[in-house]
């Protein structure tokens, strides 16, 4: 089995997340060979075959042009699954691929079986075991959810794919995201709001712990776009990673998305009133309780 | 100005979710319905793209059993001008190939200049039914927007990328635009605009009428994750279950002074 590994580069960069593909085409003995749109000052540490295209001239951003040159390395190579990341990147050239060969796709694989995906669905609460009928397999594989055992090494034979500035989107620049604002990563104890809060007044019921605990308050993004905390706040695959020793998640579900940015921490406590909440997957301890009566009275109890 | 809304109706992701007979998706019995959180922003940007421009004509369009004219119902009532309801009791077994088919069987001849869809579902998750309608339709997909303007005939996005970063893309019409949390600020449909949707035309189609193609994937089952174990539960009494954690924390972590 052949697999194609779509690497991907960001501002002139290789994005690390890019060997999780090897260790997916590692995890199903397939022999890998990697497409980057990128740069020769920055490719992967990776000793077999890399199709590079120079994204100084295709852009890092052009669905027609990344499309263009993956069929070109599929038809060279003919394999049977290609790989990419669950991304900003992958979910958006993923299907335009999966469409132009006629295959199917199963997106945030999280593990195989028996070649079979397994995917999460509803929120992590269910697992769904997926097939693709045809001889090509398009897969996007979930953040983290596959890791070298050992550091990469090699270095790659480049074989260099003419690329063009064709394409109707234009990419017209990069926004950074806000910045200044309180730096959580740094924080040892982070008390963090979730839509569980139900309203933006309960906010200080988060703060009062996170004060008496000596912390920092975050939030999980549906407060953030709700404008009840600013996006400096926000924890998750679009906001912060925080790796504190105490994490303590209110009303928050445990999405993926949300779990990215809190993983790392020492110890997590989340209060939720769903007891299958995903959250209590990673959760050390997990209150089954209504926040707006726990918070107060725990509060109450460290300021005692 | 024609703009196509796609939605799904999906669970409340708060339900305790049970398996079906078949073992192969959630039984849909007993569960709070809802519109697809994503598709809301869809929706909204539609409704916003409109009012903008002072005139145009927003279709939305769902494929499912016949509840989802109720997620529909409230499009009607958030602006959409009308409905298509493509029927399909079976729904949960097409693949995104396949419901992005139907669609596009419905909307070639409709010639929408501008799409709107959410990023991915909140159930299957797949992110995959836009970019295919749009491929179907041999138009330009943009996904993950969080910015959206459209101003002299131009139209011109944010997308969303990892950790907070943004690229702005422009992009000639028709194209289509899968929408992120926090695009905009849905609006709760007010009473008058409740009772004005209920005039509103919905129609339905039939699915067997517009899907010809057959699945690319299916589903050999559908489970609950291993649990990882480890974890505490804290039940009962808030004074006990603020006891034991303070007890917990004191013997567990450090923080504690
Ligand atoms: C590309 C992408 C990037 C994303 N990036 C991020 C990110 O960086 N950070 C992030 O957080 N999310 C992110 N998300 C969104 C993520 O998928 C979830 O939608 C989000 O994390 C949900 O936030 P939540 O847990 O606060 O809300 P919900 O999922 O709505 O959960 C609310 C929880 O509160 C509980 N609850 C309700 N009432 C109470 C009560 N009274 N007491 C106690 N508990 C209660 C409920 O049981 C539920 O578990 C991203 C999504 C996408 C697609």
């Amino acid at each position: 089995m052949k697999a194609i590994l779509v690497a991907e580069s960001r501002q002139g960069t290789l994005l690390p997340g890019s060997y999780e593909t090897l260790a997916f085409a590692e995890k199903i003995v397939a022999e890998p060979v990697m497409f980057l749109v990128g740069s020769q000052a920055s490719l992967p540490a990776f000793p077999g075959r890399l199709y590079l295209a120079d994204a100084d001239v295709a852009g890092e951003y052009n669905p027609e042009e990344h499309l263009r040159l993956l069929q070109e390395v599929v038809a060279k190579e003919a394999p049977q699954i290609i790989v990419f990341l669950h991304s900003s990147y992958g979910w958006d050239l993923a299907p335009r691929l999966a469409f132009a060969l006629g295959a199917g796709q199963v997106s945030e694989v999280v593990d195989c079986q028996e070649g079979a995906m397994v995917v999460p669905a509803c929120n992590s609460k269910l697992r769904r075991v997926v097939r693709s009928s045809g001889d090509v397999t398009v897969v996007t594989l979930q953040a983290g959810a596959f890791s070298l055992a050992n550091e990469p090494g090699g270095s790659p034979q480049v074989e260099l794919l003419e690329s063009r500035h064709d394409g109707q989107v234009e990419f017209l620049a990069y926004e950074a995201g806000e910045l200044g604002g309180v730096d959580l990563s740094k924080a040892e104890i982070v008390v963090s709001a979730g839509r569980g809060i139900g309203k933006p007044e309960n906010l200080a019921m988060v703060e009062a712990l996170a004060k008496a605990l000596g912390g920092e308050y975050g939030a999980s993004r549906p407060v953030v776009d709700a404008g009840w905390a600013e996006h400096t706040r926000q924890v998750g695959s679009t906001g912060q990673t925080v790796s504190p020793k105490l994490y303590v998640a209110c009303g928050i579900s445990g999405a993926i998305q949300h779990l990215a940015g809190m993983k790392k921490s020492e110890f997590v406590v989340a209060i939720n009133t769903d007891r299958d909440a995903p959250i209590g997957e990673v959760a050390d301890v997990l209150v089954v309780a209504d926040l707006k009566q726990f918070l107060p009275a725990l509060t109450a109890r460290l300021s005692a | 100005m024609k703009i196509l809304v796609c939605i799904k109706q999906v669970p409340d992701m708060e339900s305790r979710f049970k398996l079906n007979a078949e073992g192969t998706w959630y039984n849909d019995q007993d569960l709070a319905w809802r519109m697809n959180e994503y598709d809301e922003y869809a929706v909204e940007q539609a409704v916003q793209l409109r009012e903008q421009l002072g005139d145009g004509e927003i279709v939305v369009v769902s494929v499912g059993p016949d509840r989802v004219k109720e997620a529909m119902k409230k499009a009607l009532a958030m602006g959409a001008d009308r409905g298509v309801h493509i029927k399909d009791d079976a729904s949960h077994e097409k693949d995104p190939f396949q419901i992005a088919a139907a669609i596009a069987a419905y909307a070639a001849d409709e010639k929408f200049d501008v799409t709107f869809t959410g990023m991915q579902s909140q159930d299957r998750g797949s992110a995959q039914v836009g970019v295919l309608l749009a491929a179907h339709l041999g138009m330009q997909a943009v996904t993950t927007i969080i910015e959206f303007s459209h101003e002299g005939g131009m139209t011109t996005v944010h997308r969303e990328l990892e950790g907070g970063l943004k690229a702005v893309v422009r992009v000639p019409l028709p194209a289509l635009f899968s929408c992120q949390l926090g695009l905009n600020t849905p609006r709760y449909p007010t009473l008058p605009n409740i009772m004005k949707a209920k005039k509103k035309e919905l129609l339905t189609l039939q699915m067997a009428d517009l899907l010809k193609a057959s699945a690319l994937t299916t589903t050999d089952e559908t489970r609950y994750p291993e649990k990882r174990g480890g974890g505490l539960v804290l039940e009962g009494d808030v004074a006990d279950q603020v006891s034991q954690l303070m007890t917990i924390l004191k013997e567990k972590t450090a923080v504690l002074k």
